[in-house]
């Protein structure tokens, strides 16, 4: 007895008293699914690039992107970033700008020449891609990484597909699309060009592969029979827009029709443009709001001068001429002929009406099955054919870079898999991390940056890229508006709030651990955490 | 890489935290920067195994008041307890959670003691050590306040906290001169022609505070760490009578949820009823503004010692007059960013 | 050396000579001359390394004095009546915490009505509380028990209040030798607690007891208590080796050793008793006085020893237990308890509210003892007349008003109607 007897005690003898026998629920941490990885096609893990992001390691961000997606400067720059759509941060101010973010990471990434990790061990496994094009280099890049020896076959002379020949220079510069085609083909990817696979079973037999992914694309463009003049000149959209890759610029004339309301057509009228037409029309059978082109990019292609003829469809062509008639939208928002006509002065029209998959190089192959024009696949992204496997506008499904991009990955797991006579299970999905789940008072307000674009006058005359990229503070501060929604970036909140101590900080990047001795259950910590990554659970008594 | 960090550091000025600004640490910032409770260093002045409820307000002001004046002094205090929950729930024999320096004595005289033991400090030559006196509501606006009120005009080198969760919670709820109009307390039950604690009664020690002159006075809050422990840093910095309130739920006493705690005493801010402010020397010199005004609803909703206000008329008319209570909070210390400019 | 001074001075300048650190003070009557003596010196420098803190009522200077004392200071109060009443919770938790404060009791009588001067219904009001309870004589032994209380306090861990008549003792000018400080300082070591708040070795003090160790605690402060009965000798021994004259101790008798009635008292009253005693011992009688110096620790056993070969015991004292009788009576009851063939005690109740004991009032109560002796108390110059009158109207008139103001008329009428009589 040092001190007077129990009056005065001994600091800290309280821990003998283990307060956790209290509890009726305990929290733990959790990882929960942040809606922009949900949301992405090509499924990034963005959350987790962004949190390196924001600390400036650009490098590791770089990596972690790339695991899922060996294309993000092209992809910063096309995707349509259904991830921003689902950001929680949309809720609290404005979403973060991802795809700004990717595309900085992507540019820092050719700027400072990082290359893909070889990968550490060869399967001698054999696997032919047909189709350069972003479906088809995701595929490869990840059966390579996986130790797979693949060669490409593509039909055209350059790689990357519809990125090349179907997405416009002012989107898309290509050097840049080169820079990260050329990453992959380093990865010890052989590339063929200029070889088309006419009999895909026999091209597999002469090379010895033992497995297949097929990603031709469609690079078809749809025609509508318009009665029209001998003089008259009709192209189709994709037609043109491959054409601006060759040596010779097409000649449309001075006033140009679009026809279609496709991302296309918008594409094609905005090329058509910056040819030198002075009008640029697009005619659409439906109104604005139907369109299925995406809004931004109709703003910014009547910012460029470009117009727009809403419900009016097309009857027929002659020299010089267009006869439209105008439409309306019925109970049900299908456009009906009203038998009113007009006429457009016009030198050339461009059908942008969608487009077809060139199919021929499946003929005779057994086990297939093809429907309204494009190949059916397994959810294994497999063929009726044992071993062919096929992503990427080939299938049924929505025709974008983003989402070739993930049929690429996606096949690519899978083919391993089949190689090693396995399946490929995916891990199961994590609970969204909703907004209900967050406690944004932690976040300050901050307003999304905004791109800075290319000047008007430039715009309507040069293939200059239109809209700017981010600099590293831009970047920085983008990526620090990432609420990473449901998964931990160390705050501290839960080991600050805790009443009763009963946190552990295990220092950076170690994250946290409850003390349950002490615990007692009041689920402050998971109230009070900011991104929902703490989750409480009944204890079992 | 050095280029690399030169613009993380210009950023950093900036004030680029959209993560974190107002987490209690944030790995993007330096040390010095973060909470004190975010450091692994903090001194835990109130550890773990003491015997508060579950999401016990008190215990956590307590503990973030406590280390940041830990951190302020490099561990120098010695802190004087008015009875009450805080003491009786980290000291009941033969176990104490304290690991500072630590006094009770009676409910009413902790002002009185901790000006005792400033006194003996300076007498031994020793006076980097500081007193901290704490207590509740019950023992700093009512009974205690004779001591506390003496000290304050005698300008003692004692900083007085005191944890606001307005009433007497140990010995089972009942009214203080601290408890909120309207509140239902054992004392005040919600009942008869004026259910709940009477409006027009109560009284704002931090303003009587205030008028005594003394160098600093602050209001603060469990749910906005970093502007109390600034606060506790600077009365630390500030020799002479100081006072402290900071606004601590009970989940036990206002019949809100444990895992409430926080997001009750951030509502109670957010609605204007509890202001943050400073003063020195008598006058008001800063108030914390409002992030996210709601109305006195959002903050009364959740504790059931306000449930009868919601299912009369004549509720609905006092959730009003608390309402007007909240407004006049907001203009008088100009608790709106527009009205602050004004 | 010697002084003709003021009891208060002379005991401020004990108290100075202790080297208190830590002095708290609040004005009550008859105590302020202490405090205003120490703050003199405390301001002139001749106490130093002092805090001199002006509280805002006892309460807080007991406060002040408990945080002081825990934060390893050496404190001090003072006060008296009203505000030891006031304090009376603070009174109880500095002994309860162990802290040894020395507080100097102005002893005063205790309102309603309320009342200035000297008796010892204050003292006794907190005569329980685990305070050691000292009772000065003299203004000499008032001064000298501050410097014995410093030290037996420190000892124990536990408070001491020093009691001295208000007014008979604080307020006469007398001759008293104050010590030098040398001596002073090689009677009275530096205080060195056996607790203290530091924040090198950080302990809590004042934890909550609950019934599997509040017996415990209690029964070590009566244990200390105890202690003291060996050490409050033993101090007083020192303390007249290094100083020269009887001062403290548990008790003192004075002709009582073959005394066939004693009387037992405390405070100043036993001047008039002994001179009292002298006249009846030249008259004859037997008579003896047992003064006591220490009420709390009680000294069962040494009073014992002195009153046991007596026939009667008259135990005189300022406090009025109401509802039972004299305290002290009771207590000195207890010295005799179980004793085969012990004296009868019998109590007086004298002084109350300042009333002069007079020699007169003291050898009729005395000689009334020796052969009539009494049961119960008796209520020294009780004016009867005045309260049977009293008794007679309240029994009459339902609302007969306030007895304090009812007696003063009374008292009115009856000094009028004894001019009357004067002039007739």
């Amino acid at each position: 007895m040092e001190h007077p007897f129990a009056i005065s005690l001994d600091v800290g003898s309280s821990l003998a008293n283990l307060t956790g026998s209290w509890r009726t629920s305990r929290p733990v941490y959790v990882d929960r699914l942040p809606p922009c990885n949900n949301a992405c096609p090509a499924g990034e893990n963005i959350q987790s690039w962004l949190y390196y992001a924001e600390s400036g390691d650009y490098e590791s961000a770089w990596r972690t992107l790339t695991i899922d997606n060996p294309l993000p400067a092209v992809m910063g720059r096309v995707c349509y970033h259904p991830c921003e759509g689902a950001c929680n941060r949309a809720q609290v101010d404005e979403a973060v700008g991802i795809n700004s973010v990717e595309r900085f990471l992507g540019d820092v990434a050719i700027r400072n020449g990082w290359r893909f990790e070889p990968p550490q061990a060869d399967s001698g496994k054999r696997v032919l891609v047909v189709g350069a094009g972003p479906s088809g280099l995701s595929a490869a890049y990840h059966l390579r990484r996986m130790g797979h020896a693949v060669e490409i076959q593509e039909a055209g002379p350059f790689a990357g597909g519809m990125m090349r020949f179907g997405i416009p220079k002012y989107r898309l510069p290509r050097d840049v699309l080169d820079a990260e085609i050329n990453r992959i083909i380093d990865l010890g990817v052989v590339m063929k060009l200029d070889t088309k696979v006419d009999r895909i079973v026999e091209s597999m037999r002469e090379g010895g592969f033992d497995a297949a992914f097929l990603a031709v694309g469609a690079h078809i463009g749809k025609r509508s029979f318009i009665p029209a003049g001998s003089a008259s000149k009709i192209l189709d959209a994709v037609s043109l827009l491959r054409s601006m890759e060759g040596e010779d610029q097409p000649l449309l004339g001075r006033r140009v029709v679009v026809y279609g309301g496709g991302n296309t057509a918008i594409d094609a009228a905005r090329t058509a443009k910056r040819l030198g037409a002075t009008e640029a029309i697009i005619v659409y059978r439906r109104t604005r709001d139907r369109m299925p082109a995406h809004d931004f990019e109709v703003e910014e292609a009547l910012q460029e001068g470009i117009m727009m003829k809403w419900l009016s469809t097309i009857k027929r062509m002659d020299e010089g001429t267009l006869t439209v008639e105008k439409m309306r939208l019925d109970e049900s928002g299908f456009p009906q002929p009203t038998g009113e006509f007009e006429t457009l002065e016009t030198d050339a029209l461009v059908l942008a009406l969608g487009q077809d998959v060139d199919l021929s190089l499946l003929d005779g192959v057994p086990g297939l099955e093809i429907k309204d024009g494009v190949v059916t696949v397994a959810p294994n992204m497999m063929t009726g054919h044992a071993g062919i496997f096929a992503g990427g506008d080939m299938v049924p499904s929505e025709r974008t870079v983003t989402v070739a991009v993930g049929h690429g990955k996606k096949a690519a797991r899978h083919i391993d898999a089949w190689l090693r006579g396995d399946a490929y299970a995916p891990a199961e999905r994590h609970e969204l991390a909703g907004i209900d789940k967050l406690n944004t008072w932690y976040y300050a307000d901050a307003p999304k940056t905004v791109r800075p674009m290319l000047e008007i006058a430039r715009r309507q005359s040069t293939f200059e890229e239109v809209q700017g990229g981010l600099d590293e503070t831009n970047a920085l501060y983008e990526a620090r508006r990432c609420l990473s929604c449901g998964n931990c970036f160390e705050c501290d909140n839960c080991y600050g709030v805790c009443p009763d101590n009963a946190v552990i900080k295990l220092g950076p990047g170690q994250r946290f651990q409850f003390n349950y001795d002490y615990c007692k259950g009041c689920g402050v910590c998971a109230q009070e955490c900011p991104c929902g990554a703490i989750a409480m659970v009944p204890e079992e008594i | 890489m050095n280029e690399q960090t030169t613009t993380l550091d210009a950023t950093q000025k900036l004030h680029f935290y959209q993560k974190g600004t107002f987490t209690v640490g944030n790995r993007l910032v330096s040390d010095e920067r973060r909470a004190v409770q975010a450091s692994t260093d903090r001194s835990n002045a109130l550890t773990c195994g003491h015997r508060a409820c579950q999401g016990c307000g008190e215990a956590l002001g307590a503990r973030y008041a406590m280390d940041a004046a830990m951190r302020a002094t490099g561990g120098n205090v010695i802190a004087v307890n008015a009875t009450g929950c805080l003491e009786v729930f980290t000291t009941p024999y033969p176990e104490t959670s304290w690991q500072t320096p630590w006094l009770h004595s009676l409910f009413g005289n902790a002002a009185a003691v901790a000006t005792g033991v400033a006194a003996a400090m300076r007498v031994k030559g020793r006076s980097e050590v500081r007193a901290i006196a704490q207590g509740g509501d019950g023992g700093t606006t009512d009974i205690g306040f004779g001591c506390l009120s003496g000290m304050f005009e005698r300008n003692d080198d004692v900083l007085y906290i005191c944890y606001d969760n307005e009433g007497y919670m140990n010995t089972g709820v009942q009214r203080s001169s601290a408890t909120p109009p309207g509140a239902r307390t054992a004392t005040t039950p919600a009942m008869g022609p004026e259910p709940g604690n009477v409006f027009g009664t109560g009284k704002s020690v931090p303003k009587i505070a205030v008028a005594h002159g003394i160098p600093y006075v602050a209001t603060a809050t469990v749910a906005d760490l970093h502007d109390l422990e600034r606060k506790v840093m600077r009365a630390m910095g500030i020799h002479g009578a100081r006072y402290l309130q900071i606004h601590v739920p009970c989940p036990l006493g206002w019949g809100s949820a444990s895992h409430d705690t926080i997001r009750l005493a951030r509502l109670a801010v957010e609605c204007g009823l509890f202001p943050l402010f400073e003063a020195e020397h008598g006058v008001v010199t800063s108030s914390q503004k409002i992030r996210r005004r709601v109305p006195v609803d959002d903050y009364l909703k959740p504790q059931r010692r306000f449930a009868h206000l919601f299912s009369t008329e004549e509720g609905r008319e006092r959730i009003g007059r608390l309402q007007g209570l909240a407004d006049r909070n907001i203009a008088e210390y100009h608790l709106l960013e527009a009205e602050g400019d004004a | 050396m010697l002084k003709q001074i003021e009891g208060s001075r002379a005991m401020a300048e004990a108290i100075g000579l202790c080297r208190p650190e830590v002095i708290c003070a609040y004005p009550i009557t008859p105590q302020t001359h202490i405090v205003e003596g120490l703050g003199e010196m405390a301001r002139t420098g001749e106490i130093k390394n002092c805090e001199f803190i002006n509280v805002e009522s006892e309460f807080a200077a007991l406060s002040v004095a408990i945080g002081a004392s825990a934060a390893g200071a050496r404190a001090y109060t003072a006060t008296a009546s009203q505000g030891l009443l006031y304090m009376a919770e603070a009174v109880y938790n500095a002994s309860g915490l162990g802290l040894p404060i020395v507080m100097t009791l102005g002893n005063r009588a205790i309102g309603a009505p309320i009342n200035i001067w000297n008796d010892h219904s204050d003292a006794m009001a907190v005569c329980d509380s685990g305070w050691m309870q000292l009772f000065a004589e003299t203004n000499q032994e008032a001064a000298d028990l501050h410097i014995q209380a410093f030290r037996l306090a420190e000892e124990l861990s536990m408070p001491v209040m020093v009691c001295v008549d208000g007014f008979i003792l604080t307020h006469a000018v007398e001759q008293v030798d104050i010590p030098e400080q040398a001596d002073v300082d090689a009677y009275l070591p530096s205080y060195e607690p056996v607790q203290v708040l530091d924040p090198k070795d950080p302990i809590s003090i004042g934890a909550m007891v609950g019934p599997d160790a509040f017996t415990e605690v209690r029964y070590l402060q009566h244990y200390k208590q105890t202690l003291a009965l060996r050490l409050i000798p033993e101090y007083a021994a020192d303390f007249k080796s290094r100083f020269g004259r009887d001062s403290g101790g548990l008790l003192r008798s004075y002709r009582a050793d073959d005394a066939e009635l004693i009387v037992v008292a405390m405070g100043s009253v036993n001047g008039t008793i002994k001179d009292t005693i002298d006249e009846m011992r030249a008259d004859g009688l037997s008579v003896g006085l047992v003064t006591l110096v220490s009420f709390r620790p009680f000294p069962t056993e040494a009073l014992r020893e002195k009153l046991v070969r007596a026939r009667n015991v008259v135990v005189i004292e300022k406090s009025l237990a109401v509802g039972m009788g004299g305290p002290l009576a009771n207590n000195v009851d207890l010295a005799l308890r179980n004793v085969a063939g012990a004296p009868q005690v019998h109590s007086v109740i004298a002084g109350l509210g300042g009333r002069p004991i007079t020699r007169t009032s003291l050898h009729r109560v005395l000689r009334r003892a020796l052969v009539q002796p009494w049961e119960g108390s008796h209520f020294l110059d009780l004016n009867e007349e005045i309260v049977a009158k009293e008794l007679h109207y309240v029994r009459k008139v339902r609302r007969s008003g306030p007895t304090a103001e009812n007696l003063l008329r009374r008292l009115g009428q009856a000094a009028d109607e004894a001019a009357v009589k004067t002039a007739v």
